[in-house]
């Protein structure tokens, strides 16, 4: 009988990721919601110091995979050493990040496993013992709650920045053991050969918690500028609609949307986007909106917790000195 | 070089998403169906590859008889022959299911490289290309922006961007990638071409065409079930914001944004 609650944190650079935290903190309510212990299975190179922490925020028992092949991800290494994990285990939940890296893993390794999974979930529970999961389809233009048949473990991914981090509790100490595995070098078949990081610097839209975003009022490229001086202000990632992305003025990883990202965010500034649905699509669950736009007609006031019926030119600027005020 | 594209159907975006009665699906009656716009990025990207180097594109896909039209598109953009897995029994599978059928296809055929889309904008799930590789014993390189086959056609350079940065992965082939946005800009079928797709041969295939157990596909064999659809949680009609002049209307905005949300 499949029993107890897997999670799998991301690490990036010997670092734990933010995800990692929400999914230990969602993997424990499951949990204890099952009355089943939660484990966390951490793979990485030199990553053994990382395992307290994972205990903090609730995890039972830290398995840690530490090996050089699994300091940077690749689908071909992990893919064993958690299927391996999860054989000598038999957890009856899987649960990852849906980041970019644990949709891709968690695709391969249901598949490798011959599992359901529910990928990018935005609510779990449990009914009669059994993992429920609530996840946006069509971009968000309907919630689909889904469940599992003959799928041992029952696996989801949990899309970021929406399940709530639990307060760190120091004084909880996990048993950290060594994960078995046999990793074998002829099934690493691909190589990362370059990471070039991001100028910019700022949090990927998919995880950002405040988001300031340009639509075709912005009328040029330029004019982004105004935007971006604000999201540095704020703390905020800069995003766009399709219209801003087709035109040439930001680029395709700007675009929020059902062809975009779907993003979820505690605040999402629309500026200059009359909101057609699908990039409402993209940003309907964010926790407070904000539109600016000079159309009183224009579809996103419909969204909005708050608008502004004006000129975006006018409006940002002193929106971003205001601000300064409450910083 | 031999390219497989794995496309599937999708309802246009512009589509109003409507639960049907049984509460379980959605409103089909006045669907405009198109081709999933991130496997159109596949579908051209096999196209310039084979520009480049020769070689045959094949589009491989699983659906009702009106996934044919997204089908001949494909070969009117200049693929060259496609074949549609077309069986009642098949209906409402999971993608596991759904990569079984499109993997016993594409297992008997000679390829390189297999392209799908990153997800489909319908179930959003980005299952079905992983899967795919998996029973096909092959790297998956997903959501990819960039593709470079090496000159001798026996390796592939792609990139990736993840959070905060671009990837660059080097993979042999055979290799399955799944196609992003921003890869490419796909081309529109010419006159010519959409004659010419007439004539390119388009299978139709059963399951047991296939030797595959009907039992194992459709909605009684999913391993992910849905036991309900609601509409997305309805939002507040919210406040439109008071000023005189655009200044007021600001600092007005910044203040409700501070003391009322809390978000600032």
């Amino acid at each position: 009988m499949s029993q107890g609650v897997m999670v799998v944190p991301e690490q990036r650079d010997g670092e734990l990721r933010k995800i990692s935290f929400e999914i230990v903190s969602e993997g424990r309510r499951l949990a204890d919601a099952l009355g089943q212990s939660l484990t966390a299975l951490l793979l990485g190179s030199d990553i053994k110091d990382k395992a307290p922490t994972l205990g903090h925020y609730g995890a039972d028992r830290v398995l840690v995979a530490d090996d050089a092949r699994l300091g940077t991800y690749t689908t071909d290494a992990y893919v064993p050493v958690i299927s391996e994990a999860v054989k000598a285990n038999d957890p009856a939940i899987l649960l990852l990040g849906a980041s970019f890296q644990g949709k891709d893993l968690a695709a391969r390794l249901s598949a490798h496993l011959g599992v359901g999974m529910a990928q990018d979930c935005t609510g779990f529970s449990i009914e009669d013992g059994n993992l429920i999961a609530i996840r946006p389809i069509y971009a968000g233009k309907a919630y689909a709650k889904v469940t599992f048949q003959d799928s041992w473990p029952q696996m989801a991914t949990a899309r970021p920045n929406v399940m709530p981090v639990n307060e760190p509790d120091t004084s909880r100490s996990a048993e950290i053991m060594d994960a078995e595995f046999n990793l074998d070098d002829s099934v690493l078949k691909t190589k990362v050969v370059d990471v070039s990081k991001d100028e910019s610097g700022r949090v990927d839209l998919t995880e950002a918690e405040k988001i300031v975003s340009g639509g075709r009022g912005m009328k040029g490229p330029e004019n982004f500028k105004i935007l971006e001086e604000l999201a540095d202000l704020i703390g905020a990632t800069v995003g766009a609609s399709r219209s801003a992305v087709d035109a040439g003025w930001r680029p395709h990883s700007d675009q929020v949307g059902q062809t975009g990202k779907v993003v979820s965010p505690n605040l999402y500034i629309a500026c200059g986007i009359s909101g057609a649905i699908q990039h409402l699509a993209g940003m309907s669950t964010s926790k407070v909106i904000v539109a600016i736009n000079k159309d009183p007609d224009a579809p996103i006031f419909q969204k909005a917790d708050y608008g502004v019926v004006d000129d975006l030119f006018k409006i940002v600027p002193v929106l971003t000195n205001e601000v300064k005020k409450y910083l | 070089m031999n390219i497989i594209v794995c496309l599937k159907q999708v309802p246009d975006t512009e589509t109003q998403i409507r639960i049907a009665p049984d509460g379980q699906s959605i409103v089909k009656d006045d669907i405009k169906w198109v081709m999933n716009p991130y496997d159109e990025f596949g579908v051209e990207e096999a196209l310039r590859i084979k520009e480049k180097f020769g070689g045959e594109v094949t589009i491989v896909s699983l659906g009702p008889k009106r996934v044919t039209e997204s089908i001949r598109t494909a070969l009117a953009m200049g693929a060259d022959k496609g074949v549609l897995i077309n069986d009642p029994s098949a209906e409402d599978s999971d993608a596991l299911a759904t990569a079984r059928a499109l993997a016993a296809v594409i297992k008997d055929m000679e390829y390189d490289l297999i392209f799908t889309g990153q997800r489909g904008v319908d179930d959003d799930m980005g299952l079905v290309g992983a899967s795919v590789a998996e029973i096909l014993g092959i790297p998956q390189l997903s959501v990819i922006t960039k593709v470079e086959v090496s000159e001798d056609g026996t390796s592939v350079k792609v990139e990736r961007p993840v959070e905060g940065q671009t990837l660059t992965i080097e993979s042999p082939l055979p290799a399955l990638i799944t196609a992003q946005k921003g890869l490419n800009e796909p081309r529109y079928a010419s006159l010519p071409g959409i004659m010419k797709a007439k004539k390119k041969p388009l299978e139709e295939k059963t399951l047991a065409d296939l030797g595959l157990d009907a039992s194992q596909f459709g909605k009684e064999a999913r391993k992910l079930k849905v036991l309900e659809l609601t509409p997305p949680p309805q939002r507040q009609a919210g406040k439109i914001i008071d000023g005189e002049t655009p200044e007021e209307k600001a600092a007005e905005l910044a203040r409700v944004l501070h003391e009322e949300a809390k978000v600032i």
